[in-house]
């Protein structure tokens, strides 16, 4: 039996080799306009990494440049050690899922998935084998004759995700696979994925502007905007220690407060009110951000609470969230249950200890040492 | 509302189409069947009914065989090669190149220009000796040539420029179906690492079905139904070896006069035209995938 010699292709759990991905300042030019802006990541072996971003912040051209389908304007792209900046998408050893499927509608669902194998000349009994497996994994039985057009929703993404099962490419992208369905079947889907993932042992690389998705699925989430990583981190890290106030702002809902901050002679207080001190020392040019979870309603008794006034309450079924007025900054609170202070009722928020994080006003990064810690 | 006055509202809102479409279409049609059972009617002679005599002078007429073996070969020359070509040249002019815009025009002119101006242009291409198809074969080493005044010659003469003509017409029905095509469906092909040969074969071909069939019945449609050219550049001849079955309808009926057998030559076309058609949706139909 041949043993590979080389030491970055390893087996994954589902018999695949698998690669992990490595770009160094990979740009992308439009003319004038910069899509990719020297992105470097690395996507290891068997690892799921989601790229997380606003519409417009390049995570799908940083895709289609793994992918192939763009041709980088500058940087290196090396899949399995191999630089594969060069090489045309079927020479990459990827697969991959469209938005919008990419299914052959004049082909039957079989033929979609096989359509790949046959361009590749496999053997009769390949084709046979991998399409039975396929189908068995993605429970689409009884579904093989019909065309695209006769499936749902889910049904077709399943199909499009057998295509890029089948071709058992080491390395599987997927642009916004779930943006097309409802949000019952999204969640489904979201986990059938994330399962299918683990059992082949693939390295996946997911697109999605929903952070929802990349924080349940993910291993890591890239979280980009305006074509540069902001922040490449764990969806735990992510979350407890965001690198910036658009990363804080991005992640979670509802999202992150950030209430600018003000000197005064206690130290740092909310932006136009009395106090108390949030930090000691300075607060001019500093941002405070706080997680709506983290605040609670305390009553007067509680030391150190901030004074509010309660503009709107929005009822969610387990918890409520309230958002507050605080000096001149608005703050949103998690409750839990069903709290009803009327519109205009003065409330005290404490905010929990060492749930503070803090960022500098004008570059956005996070700027205190070690005030919040990762769970 | 009755059933009654359902039924009654309904044809009225039928009415207007209906009476157009009658008026129009189909009494002239049962019309001309009519008349061709009769003699042509001639100044103090009145038309007789004479049966199936006119069909029974056609089948004997050497003119009517010629006519038909020309349109037979028009046909089987000119709708092959510029649905082919139409469908090259949208291919073409689908991807992304120089000057696509001016490409794109250049191809639509030939169907903008009027048939009669089209056979002008083509008069000057077809003189022989100085004209631009004898000033290239002169440099080939080939002597003048009256490409229209020759038996072998003047069919495929028109044949040529009728490929000419309607190619660009076509191609803008595959361009527009080409743009239909999500781009993506060819990105997951290159994916798969499909060449453009198969891309083409087992994708694009297939999913050119619906306008393949749309042109095709066109083509054949047009192949009857163009005469202008002829009437402008060969009038049939020489000895009516570019005589095309309309062409010899026209000739019957506004040259000699003689509406009665006119008459059954057209019915001769119409009955054509419908098998054709009628063999086209039943036969390609299964074939064509309908998105």
């Amino acid at each position: 039996m041949q043993v590979s010699c080389d030491a970055r292709i390893s087996r994954g759990a589902g018999g695949f080799d698998v690669s992990e991905i490595v770009l160094e300042g990979v740009s992308k030019r439009w003319g004038e306009t910069t899509a990719v802006d020297g992105v470097s990541l690395r996507v290891p072996a068997g690892s799921f990494v989601v790229l997380l971003g606003p519409s417009g912040c390049g995570k799908s051209t940083t895709l289609r440049l793994v992918a192939g389908l763009e041709a980088a304007s500058s940087g290196r792209i090396l899949i399995d050690g191999r630089d594969v900046t060069a090489l045309p998408p079927s020479a990459r050893g990827v697969s991959m899922v469209f938005q919008s499927y990419a299914l052959f509608p004049h082909l039957s669902v079989a033929e979609n998935i096989v359509f790949g194998l046959r361009v590749r000349r496999l053997s009769r009994e390949e084709r046979e084998r991998r399409l039975e497996r396929a189908t068995a994994l993605l429970g689409l039985g009884g579904l093989l004759e019909r065309k695209p057009s006769q499936l749902s929703g889910g049904q077709q993404q399943r199909v499009a995700l057998g295509r890029a099962i089948v071709a058992e490419t080491p390395v599987c992208l997927m642009d916004e696979p779930l943006s097309n369905l409802d949000a019952q079947l999204r969640q489904e889907m979201r986990r059938e994925i994330r399962a299918l993932q683990r059992q082949l042992g693939i390295t996946l690389v997911y697109v999605t502007h929903d952070q929802v998705e990349a924080m349940t699925m993910a291993d890591r989430v890239v979280l980009m905007r305006g074509g540069r990583v902001e922040q490449d981190a764990s969806p735990a890290e992510i979350y407890a220690r965001p690198a910036t106030s658009f990363a804080a702002r991005f992640i979670g809902t509802p999202p992150m407060n950030l209430a600018r901050l003000a000197d005064s002679p206690a130290g740092a207080v909310v932006r136009g009110s009395a106090g108390p001190a949030l930090l000691p020392g300075r607060g001019d040019g500093l941002v405070a951000g706080v997680r709506p979870e983290s605040l609670r309603l305390v009553d007067a008794t509680h030391h150190g609470a901030l004074e509010a006034e309660v503009l709107s309450a929005e009822y969610l079924g387990a918890d409520t969230v309230l958002a507050c007025r605080v000096g001149e900054e608005q703050l949103s609170l998690r409750a839990p249950g069903q709290v009803t202070p009327a519109p205009g009722a003065r409330v005290r928020i404490a905010v929990e200890p060492g749930s503070l994080h803090v960022f500098d006003a004008a570059s956005g990064r996070r700027v205190d040492g070690g005030a919040a810690t990762a769970p | 509302m009755t059933r009654l006055s359902a039924n009654v509202h309904g044809w009225l809102l039928l009415l207007p189409a209906a009476v157009l479409l009658a008026a129009f279409t189909h009494v002239p049609a049962v019309a001309t069947f009519w008349h061709s059972l009769h003699t042509t009617p001639k100044g103090n002679r009145p038309a007789r009914f004479v049966g199936l005599r006119q069909y029974e002078t056609m089948v004997q007429d050497p003119v009517f065989w010629q006519a038909m073996w020309n349109n037979f070969l028009y046909a089987l020359f000119t709708i092959p090669a510029s649905v082919v070509l139409a469908m090259l040249m949208a291919l073409w002019v689908n991807q992304r190149l120089a000057g696509r815009g001016f490409l794109r025009m250049s191809y639509f002119v030939p169907t903008v220009l009027p048939l009669i101006a089209v056979a002008n242009i083509w008069l000057f291409f077809y003189v022989p000796d100085y004209g631009l198809v004898d000033v290239f074969t002169r440099v080939l080493g080939f002597g003048p040539t009256n490409w229209l005044g020759q038996r072998d010659t003047v069919l495929g003469a028109l044949m040529v420029m009728t490929v000419w003509k309607e190619a660009g017409f076509f191609m803008i029905f595959y361009l527009a179906a080409l743009q239909q095509l999500p781009p993506s469906l060819s990105e997951a092909a290159a994916l798969e690492g499909a060449s453009r040969w198969y891309f083409f074969r087992r994708v694009i071909f297939p999913l050119l079905m619906p306008t393949t069939l749309f042109v095709l019945v066109n083509a054949i449609i047009n192949s009857f139904r163009l005469v202008d050219h002829i009437v402008a550049l060969t009038k049939g001849g020489p000895d009516n070896a570019s005589a095309l079955l309309l062409f010899y309808i026209f000739e019957v009926a506004f040259k000699f006069w003689d509406t009665g057998y006119a008459s059954a030559l057209t019915m001769v076309l119409l009955a054509m035209l419908a098998l054709l058609a009628l063999g086209q949706y039943f036969f390609l139909e299964k074939r064509v995938h309908y998105r």
